[in-house]
């Protein structure tokens, strides 16, 4: 039995059981710290708010009469002399799926209170996150020069603009705002801030949920926005 | 509970990660060769899988109790009546423009690549 698990009279039934005691006997529901608890019914809701964005899209995209702009080609770099289709957007991809990687390494090792790797870890998945960043705005910086814009662009219709700025920009929020909560959680790891508290480094998987659920939102813009 | 997802062994997110990038991998390589209704299908899979891993094990929903699985996977379940409902109205009012103001004459310019 952990201590994950507060106030456990009798044995604890798994499974189905499990779900109608947790519902149903007098006590906490959710034998998790408050702060996973909260932070996972945050995630909820921010998937549906990412959910409404990635719908509205849906809508417009299918609404509209004029030709959607073909991703492959508008996200298309130049590399050894040919357009390679999606080019940049892959490469965010898989620095943004290595620094799940690194993350989820952070937590194990949080749990096992090796500060030093911990630290090291976190370290390297804001650095990851804020490479990330840095591509997000050369990708909009190129489609801006080019003349893509939330009203309209060249290259067909103009919901086009609108959808890509808000949902990558929403997201590129959230990346932005996780490399500042990385960083603080990671020099508090270092400086020791979590040795004597009762949750001790549950705080590195809290802020590895967040961090997670990031990568997570990606892989569905990935596919509905880039590849339909 | 047995198991509260703090000490696995880091087997398990190192295939966890590998297999990441080799879906990513085969995600981006619909985009040169496939098509049509395969195309769609293959992305909407290889989406599941990946985001099916990144929540059960590198957000440890796996080793969680079915109360706080059910509390957070079962509201988004919500969304597909809000697809479901948002696709046909879409499609009536694609319908509604073509009727009453025709089909599109946009010029459209091919994008040049730097």
């Amino acid at each position: 039995m952990s201590e994950a698990v507060m106030d456990s009279g009798a044995k604890e039934a798994l499974g189905k059981e499990g779900l109608i005691e947790d519902w149903s006997r007098d006590k906490q529901v959710f034998g998790v710290p408050w702060g996973k608890a909260m932070m996972w019914v945050f995630l909820l809701s921010d998937t549906f708010i990412f959910s409404c964005f990635l719908v509205g899209y849906m809508s417009v995209r299918m609404a509209t009469t004029d030709p959607w702009p073909n991703p492959s080609e508008v996200f298309a770099l130049e590399a050894f002399g040919y357009p390679v289709p999606l080019l940049l957007i892959a490469i965010m991809t898989f620095i943004l799926i290595t620094s799940s990687g690194t993350m989820a390494l952070a937590v194990n090792m949080g749990y096992r209170k090796n500060r030093k790797a911990t630290f090291w870890l976190m370290l390297a998945t804001a650095l990851l996150g804020a490479s990330f960043v840095g591509m997000q705005m050369f990708e909009w910086s190129k489609l801006i020069e080019e003349g893509v814009r939330p009203w309209g662009n060249p290259f067909g219709a103009a919901q086009f603009g609108s959808s890509f700025f808000m949902i990558t920009g929403f997201h590129g929020m959230h990346v932005s705002a996780g490399v500042i909560y990385l960083l603080v959680v990671a020099f508090r790891v270092k400086n020791g801030f979590y040795e004597n508290r009762p949750d001790g480094y549950k705080i590195v998987e809290i802020t590895g949920l967040y961090w997670h659920f990031v990568d997570l939102v990606w892989v569905f813009i990935f596919a509905f926005f880039y590849l339909w | 509970m047995s198991d509260d997802g703090t000490q696995h062994p880091l087997k398990i997110y190192y295939i966890m990660w590998i297999g990441l990038f080799v879906l990513s991998t085969f995600s981006y390589a619909t985009d040169f060769m496939a098509d049509g209704a395969l195309r769609t299908f293959l992305i909407l899979l290889f989406m599941f899988i990946k985001a099916g891993g990144i929540i059960w094990i590198f957000m440890h929903m796996g080793w969680e109790r079915w109360a706080l699985k059910i509390a957070i996977l079962g509201p988004p379940v919500a969304i597909l009546v809000l697809i479901g409902l948002m696709s046909l109205e879409s499609n009536y009012i694609e319908g509604s423009r073509i009727e009453n103001y025709g089909e599109s004459t946009m010029e459209v310019v091919s994008p040049e690549h730097h």
